[in-house]
């Protein structure tokens, strides 16, 4: 099988200091892969890099894309980069005010990817809206409302609307929690979940909530200053974590 | 169908002065289609090391396990989830489930996995709970909530939703009355006529009696005081 996307050996430094360093792995179709580590670990850079918002100083990102099959995403024209983040990619930040057009409205927001994409009709980019805003509970009467209306887990089940209307095959999501209670934190990781398996969606998830990871991601990799210390399955590496980093990290988790 | 081989198993633990303990060494059977073996030993011994390890869940420092024709110990990420997605099922004693998911879905999730169809999938999921007596007014609802007694028998309804030709048993009849205890031995039962082959873990001494066709003492495994 063609893996979806392959890393290889990609580095990124800071002047002296490191981002990322010589990173390498594979991601399979329909696979769910967490990156986890502490704050300053190289987990955010390494994701920017691979989808395209930083530019690495060397290695590769190898997307098996539609037509032409594999390809380096890195050696591509800005337009062609451009094209796949709007089709085949998709990206969750944090911040879900990073990824949303603050004074457009919901239904704009989701329409607006979808025009980016060549949809023209009204009635039917509305239609699309109004039937993932339902598959992210967000009632159709909100429809019209911006989303600084929105609480935070709102805005950010719209954020999610707005990247996977275009039936993305690889979503990159930052810490796509981070900042949510807890109870909109299940609602939104079941929601996620559904998603993936209903779609076939391969994503890749930066998380430092060893939680979220292990409901999410079918495979981990652990990050430690700019290094990748450990990877596996996500149950085998939380649950007999080979690297002292790792068993440092697991038993530093507060049980509830 | 499950084949180990000299296995052994070390726990380092780096953040405790780099201590070393060693579980197994050598470790090796192995268990034929339609068979069941119960693993036996005293608490510590490394039962369920051995089958966190026939998972994938544990990796082994040395030796081979043969799940089928898939080399477990020799596997990537994905061909074990694939594994474990068709050939491998496993009930733990805990439930681990997303918050919010109802109990009916959580029992159908291996199946829809696997792309069986939905209505199909749900159909198999009622019929289990409906055997393990799971009251249908809590299918609906979210098993987090659930008694322990309860949850377990969720778990279990889980693990038999799909015929996996392999299933590694974790104290099925722990924490069960009587009624759900005699549901879950022939429930057992009938997986090993339909040739499933089967490693469990049973403190229920009676249980093991019924449903073993053989025991294998772990702490045989252990290593030999030098």
């Amino acid at each position: 099988m063609t893996p979806l996307l392959a890393v290889n050996h990609l580095t990124k430094t800071y002047g002296g200091r490191i981002g990322c360093a010589d990173v390498s792995f594979k991601l399979y179709p329909g696979e769910v892969l967490g990156i986890v580590g502490e704050s300053g670990s190289g987990k955010s850079t390494l994701l920017n890099c691979m989808a395209g918002h930083l530019a690495p100083d060397s290695g590769e990102v190898i997307f098996d894309t539609r037509v032409e099959g594999p390809k380096d995403t890195l050696a591509m024209s800005e337009a062609e980069r451009r094209m796949l983040s709007r089709t085949d990619w998709a990206f969750v930040h944090q911040n879900p005010r990073d990824g949303l057009r603050m004074r457009v409205s919901a239904g704009g927001n989701v329409g607006e990817r979808l025009m980016a994409v060549g949809a023209r009709h009204y009635g039917t980019i509305r239609d699309q809206a109004v039937d993932w805003l339902e598959r992210v509970e967000i009632s159709d009467d909100r429809i019209d409302d911006r989303p600084a209306a929105f609480s935070g887990g709102m805005q950010q089940r719209l954020q999610i609307a707005r990247n996977l209307v275009t039936g993305p095959r690889l979503v990159f999501m930052d810490e796509p929690t981070g900042g949510l209670d807890v109870s909109v934190q299940a609602r939104l990781l079941d929601l996620i979940r559904g998603l993936v398996r209903r779609m076939g969606l391969s994503a890749i998830v930066v998380t430092h909530d060893l939680a979220v990871v292990r409901l999410l991601a079918d495979r981990l990799m652990v990050m430690k200053d700019g290094h990748v210390i450990e990877t596996g399955l996500t149950d085998q590496v939380l649950d007999d974590p080979q690297a002292a980093y790792t068993q440092l990290l697991v038993s530093s988790v507060l049980q509830v | 169908m499950i084949s180990v081989e000299n296995l052994s198993k070390t726990f380092t633990l780096h953040n405790q002065g780099g201590s070393v303990i060693s579980v197994l060494d050598g470790a090796a059977f192995s268990v034929a289609p339609g068979e069941c073996v119960a693993l036996t030993g005293e608490s510590g011994a490394g039962k369920s090391t051995v089958m966190r390890i026939l998972y994938g869940n544990y990796l082994a420092q040395g030796g081979r396990v043969r799940i089928g024709d898939v080399t477990l110990t020799e596997a990537e990420p994905r061909e074990i989830l694939a594994l474990r997605r068709e050939m491998l099922g496993y009930v733990s004693q805990f439930l681990r489930v997303v918050p919010r998911v109802p109990t009916l879905e959580v029992v159908a999730e291996p199946l829809l996995a696997l792309g069986v169809a939905e209505e199909n999938a749900l159909a198999r999921a009622k019929d289990l709970l409906t055997r393990l007596r799971i009251p249908e007014t809590l299918w609906s609802l979210s098993p987090t909530t659930f008694s322990g007694g309860e949850q377990q028998r969720v778990n279990i309804a889980r693990g038999f939703a799909h015929r996996y030709p392999a299933l590694l048993l974790d104290e099925p009849t722990a924490s069960l009355d009587p009624t759900n205890r005699e549901t879950v031995l022939s429930l057992i039962e009938e997986a090993k006529a339909a040739g499933v082959a089967i490693v469990g873990i049973f403190h229920d001494k009676g249980a093991r009696e019924r449903v073993a066709d053989r025991e294998i003492d772990v702490s045989s495994f252990a290593r030999r005081a030098a």
